[in-house]
């Protein structure tokens, strides 16, 4: 390994944990000689921190799960327009900004899942279906406070405006089996063990049950289906992980040089098998245990829009009582 | 004052000019964030505010409110009735109880709501077991406690808070003159007419110190509320904050929080200042302990053994479990990661001591009121969630740190970068203005019970101020600093979200890694970090009840 080449140091700030994004850095390392260095943390305190450093701040590279919080970083502006050939090929357009402050990386959709001995799938084709009067009390979710939901939201809001979006989050919040509580895969569990009939959860959580050993997982597993919402319509609400190069980067050339390295085949296979999330490169096949899930028809809105509506989900959501 | 002649007075003055202002600078530098954060008080947040308040406020008060409640009651049921039993009955298992009842305090309220959230949801084993016994197919079958809700939140915090109340009654049990006890005795008054009218009111200023530190500790939880998805003040801020981008508001929560702790601070004030009886005589003799026999003694092993057994034993046995049962994701990693978090603990513990110190001291020479407002102040960190820390310093550091480097670019033409910010003294001060106010009021404790007259005797020697703090206070307090710098020590290896925000580059410490594992779903792999964490943090409380122990000059035995 060429000493010089090693020299070279890419820090990254990164709000997927350590044990998603570590193993790809290290295989980056590997194939440039280009080393990290890595700092997790959640969305709003990273970003905090990013904004207070300025132009000081260490980072190159900022990771983040969610086009919610993408959007955010870019707003704060604590990313810089990057341009690159490669990028462009490999990403298509609306997994990426229009101005290159940040491209997505992988995609996962928020989907309905639901007991097919409890439920008929007919009866909830749709996100708007979940609010239907007559479904009853048998829907699980997690907290409002989660970015997934509020981006969820927000994607209605850009579909439907406000006001029919607060009419459909009181209808959903009247539909819930329980208060909202504990993390996606809690939700698929919860169906399983018939707690609720009707789960919304995004697909890598179903894809990681699908490849645990564990046996109650593989019960789980069994006793769940995933149903894509929208199909004839719009199709299935989509989202992000990704990535920018920070404003304050000293070292941009590496910065971009790990981002192409994240859309390359290669990590994008990576994310499927290892993850168990969708390369946004339409070129890699889906791989692991989400090819299973099959084809599917997915929202083609443009993410960059979520973010101008999350503030205003955030408080439909307060305003319908979802916790 | 003792000082006497006209060229003492004057080394005197200069002394306690130079010790006031240092003590007046100290104090302002770590009030620093709080006062940042205050001064978010006064940006408007107009709409945002009136959305909160027809919203969300009144769940984050009526939580909050019921969790100080359930808490409040349940450490002061278990913490006082445990500690009387031990100092002052005698029952086989004593000895043991004495120090086993304070090693909960070992365990986050957060390592142990995974704990138990791992054997008691429904994926567990404890209803997988009732299931295959009872031959229930699903939830819908059989009713079972929900463990991740607001009782849920006030047992877990219970069991792990009720140490701090059983630790303060305890020492006040146990400097109670044993004469008065006996004269209530001779007096014909039984066992519990003894408890109640004569040691619970002397008691009572230990108690509300106790209750108040483990209040303030329930209203600062994070972790647990928010993997509970219990709804509180400080869930409210994080929300307020980081999902709505509402610094102010989120401010203004934290604004109000503080006058919550506000209120708990003056409760404890007013107790102890109206609760000050002195004891009728200086001397110890061995306690009289009631002896219990038979039942009754089997009743107080019962009595003691139930908070220690599912405070301790249960959950750590789990842990031991589970870090077998996951062994394949232990490395390395794990020991440079316990490392980190005993060299952080470790150093905010010293660094926390010494400020407690020459602030506690600075307001013993100069006891003005305005000092004694600088002091308090300094204090406040406690009640300030660690976020919210972390935002009052990051704020002002990074600031500073920019100004440096635009100087030194301006007149040097180099760049000197973030100085502070991402740096182990960030963090360190961090948790310094956080834990202050604990290290704070032990040594204020023990200072106090000083008689003025050892001050003047040693002005008179000839001692300035510092020596006579070096040589005649130090010595004096040794133990209590000890068991202060301890206090902190477990707080900061317990501590997540300052430390989440502020950390440098690299640095992991276990309770990151436990609870990004445990918040992921993966209750079985954060076993490992957690059982370091309570590993590094059972040591220590250890040695203060120890310290306890001894801190009668008659013995305990």
């Amino acid at each position: 390994m060429a000493s010089v080449a090693m020299a070279q140091v890419v820090n990254v700030y990164s709000y997927r944990q350590t044990h998603l994004i570590e193993p790809l850095l290290q295989e980056f390392r590997e194939e440039t000689g280009i080393n990290y260095r890595l700092l997790t943390g959640a969305a709003g305190g990273l970003l905090e921190r990013l904004i207070r450093e300025g132009a000081n701040s260490p980072a190159d590279v900022l990771v983040t799960v969610d086009a919610g919080n993408l959007v955010a970083a870019k707003q704060a502006g604590v990313l810089q327009p990057v341009q690159s050939e490669a990028l462009v090929q490999s990403i298509p357009a609306h997994y990426r900004d229009e101005e290159g402050y940040w491209y997505g990386l992988s995609a996962r959709s928020r989907v309905i899942y639901y007991s097919p001995d409890r439920i008929d799938p007919a009866k909830i084709p749709t996100y708007e279906s979940l609010a239907d009067p007559d479904l009853g009390k048998r829907i699980c979710v997690r907290s409002s406070s989660n970015i997934y939901n509020q981006s969820l939201v927000a994607s209605m809001i850009a579909h439907h405006g406000a006001e029919k979006t607060e009419e459909w989050v009181r209808g959903l919040v009247n539909n819930f089996a329980r208060q909202p509580q504990d993390n996606d895969t809690a939700q698929i569990r919860s169906v399983a063990a018939g707690q609720c009939d009707i789960g919304i959860a995004n697909t890598y959580y179903f894809g990681r049950l699908m490849a645990s050993d564990s046996r109650q997982d593989q019960q789980v597993v069994e006793k769940v289906e995933l149903l894509w919402p929208n199909q004839d319509d719009r199709g299935a609400h989509m989202n992000l992980s990704g990535a920018g190069v920070t404003k304050s980067s000293r070292n941009v050339d590496a910065a971009v040089k790990l981002i192409e390295f994240l859309a390359s085949d290669r990590a994008q296979s990576v994310y499927a098998e290892y993850n168990n999330e969708y390369p946004v490169n339409p070129e890699v096949p889906v791989s692991g245990p989400i090819k299973s899930f099959g084809d599917f028809k997915a929202d083609t809105l443009q993410l960059s829009d979520l973010e101008r509506y999350q503030a205003e989900a955030v408080r439909i959501m307060d305003r319908a009582g979802w916790r | 004052m003792t000082g006497t002649g006209p060229h003492f007075q004057q080394t005197k003055n200069r002394l306690f000019s130079a010790w006031t202002l240092t003590t007046w600078l100290v104090a302002l530098l770590v009030a620093t964030p709080v006062l940042v954060v205050l001064s978010f008080v006064f940006v408007p947040a107009g709409e945002v505010w009136s959305h909160l308040s027809t919203t969300v406020l009144p769940r984050y008060v009526t939580n909050t409110l019921w969790l100080m409640l359930g808490v409040g009651s349940g450490t002061l049921i278990i913490g006082v009735t445990t500690a009387w039993l031990v100092t002052m009955t005698n029952f086989p298992g004593r000895r043991i109880f004495e120090w086993a009842l304070l090693i909960p305090l070992a365990i986050p309220a957060y390592v142990i709501a995974f704990t138990y959230t791992g054997l008691l949801e429904y994926a567990g084993p404890v209803q997988s077991i009732l299931r295959d016994i009872f031959g229930w197919s699903s939830a819908s079958d059989y009713w079972f406690p929900e463990i991740r809700s607001l009782p849920g939140a006030i047992v877990m915090m219970t069991l792990v808070f009720y140490p701090y109340v059983y630790m303060l009654a305890r020492a006040s049990f146990l400097e109670q003159s044993v004469c008065v006890l006996e004269a209530s005795r001779t007096l014909g008054q039984g066992p519990w007419a003894t408890f109640f009218r004569i040691a619970l009111p002397l008691a009572r200023p230990g108690i509300a110190g106790g209750l108040a530190l483990a209040l303030m500790e329930t209203l600062n939880d994070f972790g647990t509320v928010d993997f509970f998805s219990v709804d509180t003040f400080t869930t409210g801020i994080y929300r307020t904050w980081l999902g709505m981008w509402e610094v102010a508001a989120a401010a203004q929560l934290g604004a109000m929080l503080m006058l919550f702790i506000f209120v708990l601070i003056l409760l404890e004030r007013w107790s102890r200042s109206s609760g000050t009886t002195h004891h009728s005589a200086r001397s110890y003799r061995n306690i009289s302990r009631y002896d219990l026999k038979g039942s009754r003694a089997l009743l107080a092993n019962v009595v003691c053994g139930i908070p220690v057994f599912i405070g301790f034993i249960l959950p750590v046995g789990a842990m031991i479990v589970w870090t077998i049962a996951s062994w394949h994701v232990v490395d390395s990693r794990y020991l440079s990661m316990a490392a980190s978090s005993f060299a952080l603990a470790g150093i905010a513990a010293v660094v926390a001591v010494v400020v407690a110190v020459l602030l506690a001291y600075g307001q013993r020479l100069n006891p003005t009121r305005a000092m004694g407002f600088a002091v308090r102040l300094a204090g406040m960190g406690y009640a300030v969630p660690g976020a919210v820390i972390a935002l009052g310093i990051m704020i002002p550091f990074a600031w500073l740190d920019n100004s440096i480097d635009g100087l030194a670019r301006q007149w040097l033409g180099i760049s000197t970068g973030l100085l502070l910010t991402g740096t182990w003294v960030a963090l360190i001060f961090a948790y310094v203005v956080r834990f202050l106010a604990v290290s704070l009021n032990t040594v204020e404790a023990s200072l106090g019970k000083i008689t003025p007259n050892m001050d003047g005797a040693a002005r008179t020697l000839g001692y300035g101020a510092t020596r006579t703090l070096r040589k005649v206070h130090t010595p004096l307090m040794w133990g209590s600093l000890l068991t202060a710098g301890i206090l902190v020590f477990v707080d900061v290896m317990k501590e997540l979200p300052a430390t989440f925000m502020m950390r440098p580059f690299g640095l992991e410490t276990l309770a990151i890694r436990s609870y990004e594992m445990a918040n992921d779903g993966f209750l079985v792999e954060s076993s490992t970090s957690s059982l370091a964490i309570v590993a590094v943090g059972i040591i220590p409380v250890i040695l203060i009840s120890v310290a306890i122990a001894r801190s009668r000059p008659g013995g305990s035995s």
